[in-house]
């Protein structure tokens, strides 16, 4: 810490060229930021919640509906501690751009699977009366300007309206918010009544798209799968039971491998990052030699002098980094305004400790050559310029 | 003119470039203007004559620094290399949903489906439809329009090793004379009324198991794979099958969409009026070429604004890197510059020199840049979900626009990185220069 003076001198002895490195470390780590969040976003959240839910679904296809005599007797299998069902509706509000996803459920069971769908009481009560009711996440509500009593009309895009048009009014009875800040995604959801849809549908009555099953211990989530399962088995209408969070993955894997590409481009990011810096680091101990030797001569000792130039490196890259870093967390919210809330993604502690994990190995990675060859300095030679 | 302060000159100089930047990445023709006009100025002016020997001198000097040069190189490289596959992504996703489309054919759904997926019309409604004015009808007086169930089935695809969505679309009997570019490039067409497939080359390579000679669990049921068809459109990424078969197959007894060949491109706003006046059907007409460019539109918008936000991004890193690089050089060489304008070189030559060698090396980092792109990805395969929900198989396109697009990037991050720096060396105070060590 004593010669954190001594570093920043180093550092800021060519002010230019320390500032120019220093944004281009900041426009990487920006961009490592950003994409880096993109991926984490896509990998489905990491946390607790939602680790005793599992998803039944046709083993067939998902477009295939599940018939709901299914319901008592999932129910019955030990084990299984609730169960609830849900449609995809697949409606549009006003423009395709507004995409969000819009489902049917039983309001009672699904609110009670899913506690993290806070909201008040009031509202609570109100959806589990109104028949044509429906609730939406406060990121949803923000988007589109949507206050409680509003009604909010969906085109059908599967389901035509049984009054001819395709058009579904519901009336907004609740906002809810995400139990936790990682969920923040089920907050761009629709969600309305099951009894609702069902008696409007003009075809598929009695029918479900998937089940969501509660179970009593976690640890147990595989046996209860496979025993669901093996109750359909062999029937017209087999399952697939998985846990909600690899339903989740399975999902993000169909769009793509967005974690290949994001570590492809880091890697060319870095790999160019790692040229510039070096080049850099390499350029500044060039010119130093005398002033190196001079804090020999003065009593540094050779490793001391190592661990200097290795700090200044990964100093330089820590501050450009930190910036770039803090540059994409700035930026978050106005990307999430300009795509009109749909690309609302939080970056998450893991990407703040990978980046600065990778900051200080490209500091030391870069640091290291020069260092080496500081220490290895010898007083005389550097002193008369050999 | 009298002599501006060093700061509104710089200021005027930032301004300009920004305005140059700005022209050679919207309109190529400037470059073609400005790289024709500094040829010839170079050829002939006297003082032309002498940015040109700076220029050698200078580029004489380049292995020698070859460490700081190389960072412009691959700095340059890596922005053009990630914006021109990123392009060529968007570019060949584009590409194949829109192959799929043409004035000449037009797809119904029912009204307010805005995919197959979620359509249904009921067996009436397509007798209706396929009787419509402007559809061309065959040698034996029958319309040339399929009927078509779309399902989709879990598949295990090969980079994962897990379920993926493939599209099964259950195809008419005209499909044929309907899609003449499809073929059968392997085994033989299905047979109707049996439970037998054909699958597209892109399902092929991107599921398991779907080779000729096996069978595919449909439903529960078997269902033999007998051949393989092409069609260089974004129906190479579906498994054909009888419609009929199909549909029973999934217990229906409806289909998701008709498609059928007008009798010409002007037919289809007479085929659209005649079915909107019949009260009996409630459908949406799109030509095709129409209903696929939809589809590609918005993953293709999303790719291309990725793209250009993350080169952005990339290329002020670059240029920052260009800017040090090329600090440094100009410091390395101010005695010999110093020495230059003190025999009589004007600003100018210096100005243009220091320009040329940092495009120069801006030029081969970007050329480096997407030629690595393309040779990586050019015909790279890839799938993603579709709006079908199902995976759409496609492969990165490197277009000549896309490449030209790479190489005026890398121009103008080398503009950028090299103005400032050029600005130094011209006004260099002479005296000083010399007597520095």
């Amino acid at each position: 810490m004593k010669y954190l003076h001594l570093l920043f001198a180093a550092l800021f002895r060519k002010k230019t060229r320390t500032v120019l490195t220093l944004l281009s470390v900041t426009a990487a780590f920006a961009l490592f930021g950003l994409l880096d969040t993109v991926r984490v976003a896509f990998s489905a959240p990491e946390t607790v919640s939602g680790i005793d839910r599992l998803i039944v679904a046709s083993r067939f296809s998902i477009i295939q509906p599940l018939p709901y005599a299914q319901l008592a007797r999932i129910g019955s299998v030990p084990g299984v501690k609730g169960v609830t069902y849900a449609n995809w509706f697949g409606g549009i509000y006003q423009d395709p751009k507004n995409f969000f996803a819009n489902i049917a459920v039983e309001p009672r069971s699904y609110l009670e699977l899913y506690p993290e769908l806070v909201m008040p009481a009031g509202e609570r009560e109100a959806f589990l009366k109104t028949r044509t009711g429906a609730i939406v996440g406060a990121s949803l509500a923000e988007r589109f300007g949507w206050k409680v009593g509003d009604k909010i009309p969906l085109k059908a895009t599967i389901f035509p309206h049984p009054d001819g048009s395709n058009l579904w009014t519901f009336d907004l009875v609740g906002i809810y918010r995400a139990g936790e800040e990682a969920l923040r995604g089920i907050e761009q959801q629709l969600l309305f009544r099951y009894d609702y849809f069902d008696e409007g549908r003009l075809f598929g009555q009695g029918t479900v798209g998937w089940y969501i099953v509660k179970v009593s211990d976690p640890d147990r989530a595989e046996q209860v799968a496979q025993a669901i399962d093996r109750l359909f088995a062999n029937s017209a209408d087999e399952t697939k039971t998985q846990g909600e969070r690899d339903f989740q993955r399975s999902f993000a894997k169909q769009i793509g491998d967005i974690g290949l590409i994001v570590t492809a481009i880091m890697g060319a990011v870095f790999f160019t990052l790692l040229l510039l810096t070096g080049n850099t680091m390499a350029q500044s101990i060039r010119e130093r030699i005398p002033e190196l030797a001079v804090l020999k001569t003065i009593g540094f000792s050779n490793p001391t002098v190592l661990a200097l130039v290795l700090s200044e490196s990964v100093l330089l890259l820590t501050l450009g980094g930190l910036c770039g870093l803090v540059l994409a967390r700035l930026s978050l919210p106005v990307i999430r305004t300009a795509s009109g809330g749909q690309l609302d993604v939080a970056m998450r502690p893991e990407t703040w400790l990978l980046g600065l994990g990778l900051m200080s190995l490209i500091g030391v990675a870069v640091g290291l050559p020069p260092a080496w060859r500081a220490m290895r300095l010898r007083i005389v030679d550097a002193l008369a310029g050999r | 003119m009298p002599r501006l302060p060093d700061s509104v000159r710089t200021a005027a100089a930032v301004l300009l470039a920004t305005a140059m930047c700005t022209a050679l990445l919207v309109e190529p023709w400037v470059l073609l203007v400005a790289v024709v006009g500094l040829g010839s100025w170079l050829a002939v002016s006297s003082s032309g004559r002498q940015a040109l020997a700076v220029t050698w001198t200078g580029l004489a000097t380049l292995p020698r620094r070859i460490g700081a040069a190389s960072v412009v190189v691959v700095g340059i490289a890596g922005v053009v290399g990630v914006l021109v596959a990123l392009q060529a992504m968007a570019e060949g996703f584009r590409a194949t949903l829109n192959s799929a489309g043409s004035d000449q054919t037009a797809i119904v759904l029912r009204a307010g489906a805005n995919t197959e997926l979620s359509s249904g019309l009921d067996r009436t409604a397509v007798r209706l439809v396929t009787q419509a004015p402007g559809v061309l009808r065959d040698a034996q007086d029958v319309p040339v329009a399929s009927a078509e169930v779309v399902v989709v089935a879990n598949v295990p695809k090969r980079s994962t090793g897990t379920d993926a969505n493939v599209e099964i679309r259950g195809v008419g009997p005209g499909v044929w004379a309907l899609r003449p570019e499809v073929h059968i490039v392997d085994g033989r067409p299905f047979t109707p009324g049996r439970r037998e497939l054909i699958i597209g080359t892109g399902a092929l390579r991107q599921f398991s198991g779907l080779e000729p000679g096996n069978t595919l669990q449909l439903n529960n049921q078997p269902w033999a794979v007998v051949g393989v068809f092409a069609s260089r459109d974004a129906h190479e990424s579906e498994i054909w099958g009888d419609a009929e078969s199909v549909a029973s197959a999934y217990r229906r007894n409806a289909f998701q969409s008709v498609t059928l060949r007008l009798t010409g491109p002007e037919a289809f706003e007479r085929f659209k009026a005649a079915l909107s006046a019949d009260p009996r059907l409630r459908v949406d007409a799109e030509t095709t070429r129409s209903y696929y460019s939809k589809q590609s539109e918005q993953l293709t918008r999303i790719i291309r604004v990725l793209g250009f936000g993350i080169a952005v991004i990339m290329a002020f890193g670059a240029a920052f890197g260009a800017l040090n690089t090329m600090y440094a050089a100009v410091a390395a060489r101010a005695r010999e510059i110093a020495t230059l304008r003190a025999l009589g070189f004007a600003g100018l030559p210096v100005v243009v020199a220091v320009m040329l060698e940092t495009m120069l090396l801006a030029c081969v980092g970007g050329l480096i840049g997407a030629a690595v792109a393309w040779g990586v990805f050019n015909g790279y395969t890839v799938s993603t979900l579709g709006s079908n929900f199902s995976q759409v198989v496609f492969q990165f396109r490197v277009t000549p626009s896309i490449l030209v697009q790479g190489l005026q990037w890398a121009l103008v991050i080398g503009f950028a990185g090299g103005l400032l720096p050029a600005l130094r060396a011209a006004t260099l105070p002479v005296t000083a220069a010399l007597r520095e060590s």
